[in-house]
């Protein structure tokens, strides 16, 4: 086994930031706006940097799609710990339209060119919520897949995976090469450093476009609208338990 | 030698085959959902069971309301309902039947078996879709529901996984459908299931329940969410809880809510002793009491069978 582990990362809008919808609908305002690495893909990167620490692996390859502004997120994955980055160009716009489906076949000609034993993702973007990518890239790979992790045991041959699932956990065993997703309770990512910062300036990204890879970006999504939720309205104050009930009650709820 | 041409337009009828969750015992309450979102598409309904058991689901499946076909695969593979084991006889499936779309309910399982099956098809999914709009139009929340997106489907095979709250359950009587079995191959071997811990409870499931308890992270302890339980059974409801809950190790993964736990679509009810407190802006009932004063709740509440799904959301204020 090459030893070597992909870890695939997206630069989104930062969780903290309240998003707001363009008045033409087409979609969130993202210009101006903080961006950061996904929390789930920092937790994939801190998996693979922990494998890499306790010598179970050999190489972290941290990997974004996207234009040039997610440089920053595979320095950020670079000072924490990653060995190298490929940043995969696509412009602004074909960006709008890359989805799960471009990805996952990127990832997975990536996954072939680096002979990568293992791939780790976060389990969704906190901006499309898809929870997509792992599992169809696994599946153009024909490799199993491990979702959802919430505890990755790395044996000579196999991946022993414990995942959160609805009524609790479960726990399987897939062979390698593999890919896992990581959820939020795999592992506390660590904060970069500023030492660690300054040595992932010198740590090489690599180029390639999509076409390279033999990958077309046309999609067959098309997003017509981008609206807001139904306000939710403040409600209404009770005193009491009984006047609780009384209100329900008028409202039709009970 | 010149032909006529007979241009008869070839009307694809809508086939949507429906993947069912179930423990070959009982049917999983969001495949119901799943089969009410696909009887919306228009046109047959069938439900793919594959176990190592399926008798009983069959029988159940074949009385739900709006099922045409119950197709069955039975193998000793399907333990654990691997994606690895699972995504070719789906894929055979389709082959066979040419499903214009395919669907299961958005939950650990259809979250983690659709999107290989979709790449295996090369096709975009769509994942937890909240309304649908016509047989290539869907609507999904992004940005933990901060937004709505409507996206249009231009793919041939439309596979998309269904948001339970989204879409009332299927009526589980008054249906009479056929069931054949479709031939399985051997497992495909890359991926075992051990074992599972599913948290023991007599309270009703969360993402299904009608009425739900929440708690947060002001509760401060996992002590503490024995208020919540025992306020819960006296509504005979299910307790959720925040992400922070869970991940200060109140109460185990499965009671979690919101974003990335289970979504649930509550009525709100806030009880907290700060009048000023924050989720008083977003409750649609706020009652301003000390939570450890209210212990129970008086019986008009606990008629949980008109009640639509209602959240108490217990925030203690520090």
């Amino acid at each position: 086994m090459s030893g070597r582990v992909l870890v695939g990362v997206k630069r989104v809008i930062d969780y903290a930031v309240k998003i707001r919808v363009k008045p033409d609908h087409s979609g969130v305002v993202t210009e101006g706006v903080k961006h950061s690495m996904n929390p789930f893909c920092e937790i994939a990167v801190e998996e693979a940097v922990k494998m890499k620490e306790k010598k179970l692996i050999k190489e972290v390859v941290a990997v974004s799609c996207g234009p040039q502004q997610v440089q920053e997120t595979i320095r950020t994955a670079l000072a924490m710990g990653a060995d190298r980055g490929i940043h995969v160009e696509v412009s602004a716009k074909e960006y709008e339209s890359l989805g799960p489906l471009q990805v996952s076949k990127i990832l997975a000609a990536l996954a072939k060119k680096e002979e990568a034993q293992l791939i780790i993702l976060g389990k969704q973007a906190i901006d499309g919520d898809c929870n997509q990518t792992g599992q169809m890239t696994a599946a153009l790979l024909d490799w199993p897949q491990g979702t959802f992790a919430s505890e990755v045991t790395l044996e000579a041959g196999h991946v022993k995976v414990v995942r959160e699932i609805d009524g609790g956990l479960e726990t399987i065993k897939i062979n390698t090469p593999a890919v896992l997703t990581a959820d939020l309770r795999l592992n506390t990512p660590r904060y970069a450093t500023l030492p660690n910062i300054m040595k992932a300036k010198k740590k090489k990204i690599a180029n390639v476009k999509p076409a390279d890879l033999g990958v077309e970006l046309a999609s067959k999504l098309q997003v017509l609208r981008v609206d807001e939720p139904p306000q939710r309205e403040a409600g209404v104050k009770v005193e009491s338990v009984d006047d609780l009930v009384g209100k329900l009650k008028e409202a039709g709820r009970i | 030698m010149h032909r006529a041409i007979n241009k008869t337009r070839q009307l694809r009828f809508q086939s949507t085959l429906v993947v069912a969750e179930h423990n070959n015992d009982k049917l999983t309450p969001i495949t119901l959902s799943a089969i009410t979102a696909a009887n919306k598409l228009g046109g047959e309904v069938s439900c793919l069971v594959a176990g190592t058991d399926c008798a009983k689901v069959v029988a159940e499946l074949s009385k739900v309301l709006g099922v045409n076909k119950v197709l069955v695969a039975q193998h000793d593979a399907f333990k654990g309902a691997l994606p690895e084991e699972l995504t070719p006889i789906i894929l055979a499936t389709q082959q066979q039947f040419k499903f214009t779309h395919i669907c299961a309910g958005a939950s650990a399982f259809g979250k983690n078996l659709l999107p290989r099956v979709a790449a295996k098809l090369d096709v975009a999914p769509i994942s937890d879709i909240i309304e649908i709009q016509s047989p290539d139009t869907f609507v999904r929340t992004i940005y933990a529901g901060n937004a709505l997106s409507t996206v249009k489907c231009n793919e041939s095979v439309k596979v998309f996984t269904v948001r339970g709250t989204a879409f009332e359950p299927a009526a589980s009587e008054g249906g009479s459908a056929t069931s054949e079995d479709v031939a399985s191959s051997s497992a495909v071997g890359v991926s075992e299931w051990l074992e599972q811990n599913l948290s023991k409870s007599d309270r009703p499931e969360l993402a299904g329940a009608k009425v739900v308890v929440s708690g947060g992270r002001g509760l401060k302890s996992g002590e503490n969410f024995q208020l919540l339980y025992d306020l819960a059974e006296t509504m005979n409801a299910a307790v959720g809880a925040s992400r922070a809950a869970v991940d200060a190790g109140y109460v185990p993964n499965d009671m979690q809510v919101g974003q990335t736990g289970k979504i649930v679509a509550p009525t709100i009810v806030a009880i907290n002793k700060d009048p000023e407190a924050p989720i008083f802006l977003v409750s649609d009932f706020g009652l301003v009491a000390d939570l450890f004063k209210v212990r129970s709740l008086p019986p008009p509440l606990l008629s949980a069978g008109s009640l639509s799904l209602m959240a108490l959301h217990a925030a203690l204020s520090c």
